[in-house]
């Protein structure tokens, strides 16, 4: 087979370690039980700040930290004001969206255009010159490796770790986890955090590496978050589908870049927004098996279909954290 | 005690826009500026003149039909954030029918209703979408109305490359002009149009009415406050949400109308302005009162209109107007939630 | 351990919940507190387990005094609680329950805690498999896991709040073996309950509480006109069963059946008449609130007919349902039943016809306000819903309902409510019967079945009972019944 497609498809890993961070950040905000919608203007303001900072400093380090830091304290805003304040998480976190975005291009703009550091690629020795697999994975720089890695731990610390489970424990009840001993809230402070400055890696890793530099208005960073929250709800608040729904989502927008030439009569920005009507189409199978209608239709059904039909969407359906956007209170 | 709570309602309000001032100074002060420059030159470019004001106006009237739909969609608890698309489908079927009917024998003052009519109908349509998923489809309102808010631009830039795109050579500009007896009637000398702010007002009143003494606007109160036991109640709940979807579809649709027929007089690519979202902050700081969302709305337009100095004037970017803008919107949440901490009785009677 | 309770008071806003309590539970005892609802028992027990702190009072472990400040704290002292709604993770499997909590390394050694878990519920001869789901459990296997969560974690004092609320006869048994087992081991057990029968077969002494006061301690044997006489003051009657003779059918069910993924009812033939009382007995989750809400048009039923005076209404929608005089009162009042952040007039409202498009406000607050006189319900129009009391709650969703109604269906009708309330309420219904209402009612409390039914119908398992004549069924009868015992004797009765 050809080369170029697998260093090509070793493309779609790089331009995908940003959303993973997003996406895993928020897998773990929102198993905690908190939901965290700023993620949008988070990214775009991350992205400047970081640029701006590792412009500025000339450290690539600073640049991340920065990001990083900017990440936790939106997010504990959010947690601040839902936590403890009993706010709508959902109004807070939009206009915290707003804010953020307005932020970044406001401080940004003298930055706009400015030539900056960038993550260098970092080929493993002696693994990189392995056919397929080589182009593939070991080609890459740091952040994609970290990017593979964090789905590991996420997954690992989400299941299998006493910590991770008392996690679940606390996004799904928190009383019972509150009699185990957790402290409800400073642990959703902890992970709201946690999962904020992940959010908040994902903008320098746009603006010092996928799409180097910071460009304002037409960095074309805006919306990503979005898509980022919804792939998160696709993931079904499990790191390993998550992240193949961030696969998915990156591989449909290469394709889309890579049918063009053939399909000249469609301008590009057209193309580019093929992915959201197949999200909209996939939110739509994951959720069908949780409106009434259908469980209403499948009552009436005849028997072997009805069975069948069942068992698929019960396969596809996924079913939220139950205590997800609920403030704790211990009695 | 009752006093007393008054007292701390206010204080903790002014505080809040004291804060969201503050914040926002600090914000000019990393960015190099002066902030009473940058205050001055807000307000001077915003109602320093006639002119200005009339501009403020100009964008008042979209904001306000935008907020006014999505009141009526808060009611029934729905975030319709796809209330951008939603302007920019507006917008799409007045520029069509104004395309279609620009040859027509029909009187000038008759396609723009058309214009106008379809524009709604076209909100209405975008909107209905998002609430169909919503209702029947379990998807979250939050993520089919973003997604729809992506197709819908790809659709603006498709049409205005595409099929509608101008002789010669199709841009980011827009579509050609229409002609000037399409427009809709202007003040002479200014930009504002008299029928447009009737239609504002109009609206505004009508959502008053509606969520104030109407049998509807509390079925979707009550089916915004707890959708379960609103049907138990008798209340065909999807209906009633899914009207609350096409109402807010229909005033976003008439804002997204009124850019084209009052305005720009053309299809653009940016075609909502990103009122939506704007206006998605005004029903948030107005905790469903209508009449205070017209203030609300005139003073969120006034900076809108102040920062487009800013740049030429200061070297300043106009996003400053958002940062303002959402920073006073998320202090105003948090006081409010400082509010009701405070006024909590601390030794709780309950139980 | 030994367990000594001094002087304990405390206060939610006025209401003296614990008014100076002060109990001494040996080790190996079984304790019982009696008492009504809202007498003050779950309060102490709140207290004795760490989720309130007591006003003024001392908690004396094996002579020594300490200071619980935390649930989590209370079972570092040996104390465990199973609440009546076990506290745990439904979604998730039976072993990451039984870890969650647990202190160990940051990997939980899945291998040994597994064995650990098998081998540990050996002891008391339970049976659940560690990599099943807890939805997937009975309530009764629920409390079972706690048991062995709460054993293991080292708990030597155990609380059970009302732990026979919902599981069956059988695991009742189970669970009453399992409680003797502990009590022999030294384990110090308090079963809080306001059913006599249970304290009655199980505890060792039972301490009475009423309206936050400790009004006596009973050692057995114990004389159960005295333990009522404790918990209510003096003895109350309930009104006699109004029996009327019943002449035109209101309902009919023909050949019902009813599926969802966990349950199927087949077959269901009742006929209902005009002013009867049909109350449904079972355990939670045995299909009774399946059929209420099949009656109710929520739920299509996958064949059969409802028919209601005369007119088929299988297939129609919930809103035809109501049009034609079917009320449904569901049982979590906060959830289905009332709106909270509207107000009782706005409740009126919504609830009359619609006349016209606009509302007449004067005339819905003189609605409201007449209809809160007539119902004695303790608040002002004004008043949003959830700023009210449980039992006024209720006294609101009646009349919330329309006049005159074919039938009312009532998912527990009294559960949580003070015997005023209770009998205000059936009161009510009673009223509503004779105007020629119809009313088919589940509970978990089969005495309220057999009072005010004129006939039972049972339920286990999906499994339906013919209508059984509520004059000539005990309450013991009805418990084996719920529990599914004696199923071949009715099903050969109904043949014939």
């Amino acid at each position: 087979m050809d080369s170029t497609i697998w260093v090509s498809l070793g493309g779609i890993l790089a331009a995908a370690s940003p959303i993973i961070f997003a996406v895993m950040g928020e897998t773990l905000t929102e198993r905690a039980g908190i939901i965290n919608l700023s993620v949008n203007g988070l990214i775009l303001l991350t992205a400047m700040s970081g640029f701006v900072v590792a412009y500025e400093t000339n450290s690539l380090i600073l640049g991340f930290l920065a990001g990083a830091g900017i990440g936790a304290l939106v997010a504990l805003i959010v947690a601040f004001s839902s936590i403890s304040l009993k706010q709508s998480q959902v109004a807070v976190g939009f206009v915290l969206a707003m804010l953020c975005r307005d932020l970044a291009y406001f401080l940004g703009n003298p930055y706009v255009g400015e030539q900056g550091i960038r993550v260098p690629s970092m080929p493993i020795p002696g693994l990189a010159d392995i056919q397929i697999l080589g182009p593939l994975f070991f080609r890459q720089d740091l952040q994609v490796y970290s990017s593979i890695i964090l789905i590991v731990i996420a997954y690992i610390w989400v299941f299998k770790t006493r910590p991770g489970l008392m996690m679940q424990g606390i996004g799904e009840r928190p009383a019972a986890a509150f009699v185990r001993g957790a402290n409800v809230n400073r642990m959703r402070y902890i992970y709201t955090a946690i999962g904020g400055a992940l959010v908040g890696m994902a903008g320098p890793m746009y603006s010092l590496n996928v799409k180097a530099g910071w460009m304002g208005p037409i960095s074309g960073l805006d919306g990503i978050g979005w898509i980022a929250l919804a792939i998160t709800i696709f993931g079904a608040w499990n790191p390993l589908r998550g992240a193949f729904g961030v696969y998915l989502f990156v591989l449909l927008q290469w394709l889309s870049l890579v049918l063009q030439p053939v399909l000249t009569a469609i301008p590009s920005q057209v193309l580019q927004v093929a992915p959201f009507p197949l999200m909209i189409l996939t939110l739509l199978l994951v959720n069908m098996g949780n409106a009434d209608w259908v469980e209403r239709t499948l009552a009436a059904m005849p028997e072997p279909l009805r069975r069948i039909m069942a068992r698929i969407l019960r396969a596809m359906r996924t079913q939220q954290p139950a205590s997800l956007g609920v403030p704790f209170e211990n009695e | 005690m009752k006093l007393r709570n008054l007292t701390i309602s206010w204080g903790l309000m002014v505080s809040a826009v004291v804060i969201a001032l503050l914040f926002t100074s600090l914000v000019l002060v990393l960015a190099g500026a002066q902030p009473f420059r940058a205050y001055w030159d807000i307000l001077v470019g915003s109602i320093g003149s006639i002119t200005k004001i009339s501009d403020v106006i100009r964008s008042w009237v979209p904001l306000v039909l935008v907020t006014s739909g999505l009141l009526i969609a808060f009611t029934a608890g729905l975030w319709n954030i796809g209330i951008e698309g939603q302007i920019a489908l507006g917008a799409i079927f007045t520029t069509w029918a104004l395309r279609s009917l620009e040859t027509s024998t029909l009187p000038a003052g008759l396609i723009i209703m058309l214009a106008i009519l379809a524009g709604a109908v076209g909100g209405a349509l975008w909107a209905s979408l998002v609430g169909l998923l919503r209702i029947y489809g379990g998807v979250n309102e939050i993520f089919g109305g973003l997604g729809m808010n992506f197709i819908a631009t790809a659709l603006t830039i498709f049409l205005i490359f595409g099929p509608w795109k101008r002789p010669g050579v199709a841009s980011m500009s827009g579509t050609e002009l229409f002609d000037r007896s399409l427009w809709l009637p202007q003040v002479p000398g200014y930009s504002i149009s008299v029928w447009s702010i009737g239609l504002a007002l109009a609206g505004l009143v009508l959502v008053f009415f509606l969520l104030r003494g109407t049998y509807f606007g509390l079925k979707l109160k009550a089916v915004g406050k707890n959708n379960k036991a609103a049907f138990v109640m008798g209340i065909p709940t999807s209906r009633y949400m899914l009207y609350a979807f096409l109402m807010c579809g229909v005033f976003a649709g008439l804002a997204g109308s009124i850019q084209v027929v009052g305005l720009y007089h053309r299809l653009i690519p940016s075609i909502s302005s990103g009122y939506g979202f704007l206006g998605l902050l005004v029903a948030m700081l107005v905790n469903f009162q209508p009449i205070l969302s017209a203030f609300v709305a005139f003073f969120f337009a006034a900076l809108n209109i102040g920062a487009i100095q800013l740049p030429i004037n200061l070297r300043l970017d106009s996003n400053l107007s958002g940062v303002l803008q959402g920073a006073l919107v998320l202090f105003v949440l948090l006081m409010s939630g400082v509010r009701q901490k405070l006024m909590h009785n601390p030794k709780g009677g309950e139980r | 351990m030994n367990v000594e309770l001094k002087h304990i008071h405390k206060h939610f806003g006025p209401v003296h919940a614990n008014d100076d309590i002060s109990l001494t539970i040996p080790a190996g005892t079984i304790q019982g507190i009696l008492g009504e609802n809202g007498a003050g028992k779950s309060t102490l027990m709140k207290v004795l387990s760490g989720f309130n702190q007591a006003d003024s009072g001392e908690i004396i472990l094996d002579g020594k005094s300490i200071k619980i400040t935390r649930p989590a704290d209370a079972i570092t002292f040996g104390i465990g609680m199973l609440h009546q709604d076990p506290l745990d993770f439904p979604p998730m499997k039976v072993i990451d329950n039984f870890i969650i909590g647990q202190p160990g390394g940051f990997f939980p050694n899945y291998k040994n805690v597994r064995a650990q878990f098998i081998e540990f519920q050996k002891q008391y001869g339970f049976n659940i498999d560690p990599d099943s789901y807890v939805d997937k459990l009975t309530v009764g296997e629920r409390q079972q896991l706690e048991i062995i969560r709460l054993t293991f974690l080292g708990a030597r004092v155990l609380i059970l709040d009302e732990p026979t609320t919902g599981i069956s006869a059988l695991q009742k048994e189970k669970l009453f073996e399992t409680l003797r087992i502990l009590a022999k081991e030294g384990k110090t057990i308090i079963f809080v309950s306001h059913k006599l029968e249970d304290v009655n077969n199980l505890c060792h002494r039972v301490a009475v509480l009423r309206h936050g006061k400790m009004v006596g301690q009973v050692a057995p044997p114990f004389v159960m006109d005295d333990l009522v006489t404790l918990m209510f003051g003096e003895p109350i009657t309930l009104g006699d069963r109004i029996s009327s003779e019943y002449c035109d059918e209101c309902l009919v069910i023909d050949r019902l059946c009813i599926e969802d993924a966990r349950l199927v009812i087949k077959n269901v033939n009742l006929v209902i008449k005009r002013g009867e009382v049909i109350g449904l007995a079972g355990m939670e989750g045995s299909g009774q609130r399946h059929f209420l809400r099949t009656l109710s048009g929520l739920i299509r039923p996958v064949s059969g007919k409802i028919i209601l005076n005369g007119k088929n209404l299988t297939g129609k929608t919930y809103q035809t349902f109501l049009k034609n005089g079917i009320s449904y009162v569901p049982a979590s009042r906060l959830e289905e039943g009332l709106i909270s952040g509207l107000t009782l007039t706005e409740h009126f409202s919504l609830s009359e016809d619609q006349q016209g498009f606009f509302i007449n406000q004067a005339h819905t607050t003189e609605v409201a306000a007449s209809r809160i006189k007539e119902y004695s319900i303790k608040g002002i129009p004004e008043n949003r819903v959830e700023m009210l009391s449980g039992g006024n709650q209720q006294r609101a969703l009646l009349a919330l309902l329309k006049t005159p109604l074919a039938l009312i269906l009532m998912e527990h009708p009294t559960r949580g409510l003070d015997i005023e309330s209770t009998i205000y309420i059936w009161s009510k219904l009673k009223d509503r019967c004779q105007q020629g209402t119809s009313i088919i009612f589940m509970s978990a409390d089969l005495d309220e079945v057999l009072r005010y039914s004129d006939k039972v119908v049972v339920f286990f398992n999906g499994r339906v009972s013919h209508p059984l004549d509520a004059k000539e069924t005990s309450v013991d009868e009805l418990g084996l019944l719920i529990g599914g015992k004696g199923w071949e004797t009715i099903e050969e009765e109904s043949k014939k």
